[in-house]
C-alpha cells in the first residue's frame, strides 16, 4: 500500500470544498450526461460525472483535480445514490485522483511493451527533473505516476500529460516535452518524431495513395 | 500482400480528415438504408458466411453472437448492443486508431450491427485514457445525428436507434463483457457470474451483446463487397482482414491491416522493416497482447498469423497485438512486468486472482534476480495452474499463462540465473563430480 495516495485531512478538506456545486456550464453537462441513459439509471452516470467534478475541481485548483470526500457526496447526492456506492466506484479507477496532484499529471506508462521500447529512458529523464513517482514536485509543477499499458504500444514508449499523449520519446525527447511545460509552452503533442499517427516511420507501407487526397477505392472494387 | 483496394480502414494512419464528408467520401454511409432493407436475419446469415470471428481476443463468430439475440424483444425489456473499445490489453492500439480516423465505420456498424439484432440503442464503451479520441467520436456521433443517420428513422429506414459515448475510467477489467456491463451501470467493474449471459440478461437486466470495435466497424464493408469477398482472405476458420500492431523490437513499429494467415515473417518484413539486429537476433514473440504465452523465435517465424495457427503453438491470436522481443530483452523481467500489470489490474473479487496476482509477481521478480530455489520454478508453475481456470473472468487466465509460456520454453535461463546467484554453492559439488 505504499502507494495509496494519502488522503487528506477531512476537516480542512470539508471546509474548503464542502459548497461544492457545479459551474454552470458544467450543470448544464451533467445533465446531458444523465439524459444518456434510461430513466431511473442515473446511477450509470457515476463515472462521467465524477470525471466532470473532478475537471472542475482541477480548473478551480489550476491542476488536474482530484475527488475531495465532499465532492463525492455531491456526486452521489445528484444521481440519488448512497455516497458509498459512489466511493466505491471513486476509488476502483485509476482515473480518479484521491488526492491533490500538480499542475501536470505525469503519467508514465511502464507496461511491457512501452518498457521494451525503452521506457525506463523516461523515468530517468523524469528523475533528472525533479520528479519522483507518486509525489508532486515542491513548485507544484508536476505530479509523476507509472501507469499501465495506455494503449499506445506502436508508438511507446510513451507518456499521457492531463489530457495529451506524447509519445516516440526518448531520454532527450521526454526533457524537451518537460521542459516546455514547466516554461508554460504547449509542446506538439502526439509523436516526438514526426511520425504519422501508428504509420511505419519514414512513410506508409500501405494505402500510399491516402497521404495525399482523400482516395476512394470503391472504383476498383 | 493485401491490394490497397482490399483494405477496409482506408484512412487508418488519419492523413484524411476523420468528419462525415470525408468519411462519406471513401464510400462509409453509401445507402446504408439498402443495407438495411435485406432485413435482420439476412444480416446475420450474411455475417455467419463470412467467417468473420470476434476481433477483441476470444474469436466467438460475430454472425452466431448477434443471432443469440431475442428476436421479439419485449417493449420493457429492450435489446441493447454494447460495443467493447475499452482497449486495454497490453500490445493492442487498433480500436484507438478506428475510433480517432474512421469513427464513422464504427457507428455505421453500431447501426447494422444493432438494427440485425434488434437493439434499440448501442452503449460504446472507450476507455477513459482516450481522452482525446473521446473528443473525437462525440463529434462523429453528433454529425451523424444531425444528418439523420442514427436517432429517429435512421439513414430514412423506419428503424429508430441510438448511439451513445460512455467513458470509463482506467480499469482494465472493464474489457471482460460483464464487468463493462457493471461499469456502464455506474458500478465498480467487477465481472458477473455467468449465467445468465448478457444475451439472456445484459445491461440493465435487458438482453444485451457486447462486441469490439473491429468486429463492428467491418460489418457494413462485408455487407457492401459480400461475404464471399470477406472469406476470400486468411485460411479455413480464419477469414478476412485483421488489424495486427506490431510494438516492441522491431525497425519499424505500426499498426496495419492484412490479411489474417499472413506468416509472421512476411508481416514484419513488408511493413516493419525486419526485426531489430535481424532476423538471428529474435528471441520470442507475444503474437496476441500480453494475456498469451510467449512463443520462441525458431517456432513463430513461419507461422501463420490466424486463430488455429497460433493456437497449435500453445499460445494465441488475442488481439493480434504482436509484441516482439530481441535478444538484448530482459526475458524475465518482461514477463514480470505483465504479471504487475495483472496485480495491478485484478479487480479484487475472486481470492485465487486477487491473492494469486500478487504473489506471481512477487515470485517472479524473485527469479529475475535469481533469489530463488530451483524448486520454486515447479512451484510457480503449479500456482499458476491453481489460478487458471478457478476465476469468474478470464484474468486470471490472462495473468497464468504468460509465466506458464515463460517456465515452458526459458526454463534454463530461470536456472542459469539462479545457480548464478547460489554460485558458491554450486561450484563444490560441480567439482565433486568430476
Amino acid at each position: 500500500m505504499a502507494e495509496a495516495p494519502q488522503i487528506p485531512d477531512e476537516a480542512e478538506t470539508r471546509a474548503r470544498w464542502g459548497d461544492f456545486a457545479w459551474t454552470a456550464e458544467n450543470a448544464a453537462k451533467a445533465k446531458e450526461i444523465i439524459g444518456r441513459y434510461p430513466p431511473g439509471r442515473a446511477q450509470s452516470a457515476s463515472l462521467p460525472l465524477l470525471d466532470l467534478a473532478q475537471r472542475q475541481v482541477g480548473a478551480e485548483t489550476q491542476t488536474q483535480g482530484w475527488l475531495p470526500v465532499p465532492v463525492i457526496e455531491f456526486v452521489a447526492k445528484q444521481i440519488g445514490v448512497p455516497y458509498m456506492r459512489v466511493y466505491e466506484v471513486a476509488t476502483f479507477y485509476t482515473m480518479f485522483n484521491m488526492a491533490p496532484v500538480g499542475r501536470y499529471h505525469v503519467q508514465v506508462c511502464g507496461t511491457t511493451p512501452c518498457m521494451l521500447a525503452g521506457s525506463d529512458e523516461v523515468l530517468r529523464a523524469c528523475k533528472s527533473k525533479g520528479l519522483s513517482k507518486g509525489h508532486t514536485t515542491a513548485d507544484g509543477l508536476f505530479t509523476l505516476t507509472e501507469v499501465e499499458c495506455l494503449g499506445v504500444c506502436a508508438n511507446a514508449p510513451m507518456v499521457q500529460v492531463n489530457d495529451d499523449n506524447y509519445e516516440d520519446l526518448d531520454y532527450d525527447r521526454t526533457i524537451a516535452v518537460l521542459e516546455a511545460l514547466a516554461k508554460g509552452e504547449q509542446p506538439q503533442v502526439g509523436s516526438q518524431i514526426g511520425r504519422r499517427a501508428s504509420c511505419p516511420e519514414g512513410g506508409p507501407t500501405t494505402l500510399k495513395e491516402m497521404v495525399g487526397e482523400n482516395h476512394d477505392y470503391r472504383g476498383q472494387w | 500482400m493485401l491490394a490497397d483496394k482490399d483494405r477496409i480502414f482506408t484512412n487508418l494512419y488519419g492523413f484524411q480528415p476523420w468528419g462525415l464528408k470525408a468519411a462519406q467520401a471513401r464510400g462509409d454511409w453509401d445507402n446504408t438504408k439498402k443495407l438495411l432493407e435485406i432485413g435482420a436475419d439476412t444480416i446475420i446469415d450474411r455475417m455467419k458466411a463470412s467467417g468473420l470471428r470476434g476481433r477483441g481476443g476470444a474469436g466467438f463468430p460475430t454472425g452466431t453472437k448477434w443471432g443469440f439475440m431475442p428476436k421479439e424483444p419485449r417493449p420493457d425489456r429492450p435489446n441493447f448492443l454494447v460495443i467493447n473499445a475499452d482497449e486495454s490489453e497490453p500490445g493492442s492500439c487498433k480500436d484507438r486508431e478506428i475510433i480517432r480516423h474512421d469513427p464513422h465505420k464504427l457507428i455505421e456498424g453500431a447501426l447494422v450491427a444493432g438494427f440485425a439484432m434488434r437493439a434499440r440503442a448501442a452503449y460504446i464503451y472507450i476507455r477513459g485514457e482516450y481522452i482525446r479520441e473521446a473528443e473525437t467520436l462525440f463529434a462523429a456521433v453528433a454529425e451523424a445525428y444531425d444528418a439523420g443517420l442514427i436517432g429517429k428513422n435512421a439513414c430514412g429506414s423506419g428503424y429508430d436507434f441510438d448511439v451513445f459515448v460512455h467513458r470509463g475510467a482506467g480499469a482494465y477489467i472493464c474489457g471482460e463483457e460483464t464487468a463493462m456491463l457493471e461499469s456502464l451501470e455506474g458500478k465498480k467493474g467487477q465481472p458477473r457470474l455467468k449465467p445468465p449471459f448478457p444475451a439472456g440478461a445484459g445491461l440493465y437486466g435487458c438482453p444485451t451483446t457486447v462486441n469490439n470495435v473491429e468486429s463492428i466497424a467491418v460489418a457494413p464493408t462485408i455487407l457492401r463487397r459480400g461475404p464471399e469477398w470477406f472469406a476470400s482472405f486468411g485460411a479455413e476458420n480464419n477469414r478476412g482482414t485483421k488489424l495486427f500492431q506490431i510494438s516492441g523490437h522491431v525497425n519499424k513499429p505500426c499498426v496495419v491491416e492484412d490479411a489474417m494467415s499472413i506468416p509472421f515473417r512476411q508481416l514484419i518484413e513488408e511493413h516493419c522493416g525486419g526485426i531489430r539486429g535481424g532476423w538471428d537476433n529474435l528471441l520470442a514473440v507475444i503474437p496476441g497482447g500480453s494475456s498469451v504465452p510467449l512463443v520462441p523465435a525458431a517456432q513463430i517465424m513461419d507461422c501463420p498469423m490466424d486463430f488455429d495457427g497460433l493456437k497449435a503453438l500453445g499460445s494465441g491470436l488475442g488481439t493480434a497485438a504482436v509484441i516482439v522481443m530481441d535478444k538484448s530483452t530482459d526475458i524475465v523481467r518482461a514477463i514480470s512486468r505483465i504479471s504487475y500489470f495483472y496485480k495491478h489490474e485484478s479487480c479484487g473479487q475472486c481470492t485465487p486472482c486477487r491473492e494469486g496476482t500478487g504473489w506471481m509477481w512477487r515470485v517472479m521478480e524473485r527469479l529475475r534476480t535469481g533469489d530463488a530455489d530451483i524448486g520454486e520454478i515447479d512451484t510457480l508453475f503449479n500456482v499458476t495452474k491453481q489460478i487458471e481456470g478457478h476465476t469468474i473472468c478470464a484474468l486470471g487466465d490472462a495473468a497464468a499463462w504468460p509465466i506458464q509460456g515463460l517456465i515452458r520454453h526459458f526454463r534454463p535461463e530461470l536456472e542459469r540465473r539462479i545457480a548464478e546467484r547460489q554460485g558458491d554453492d554450486f561450484a563444490p559439488m560441480q567439482e565433486a563430480a568430476e
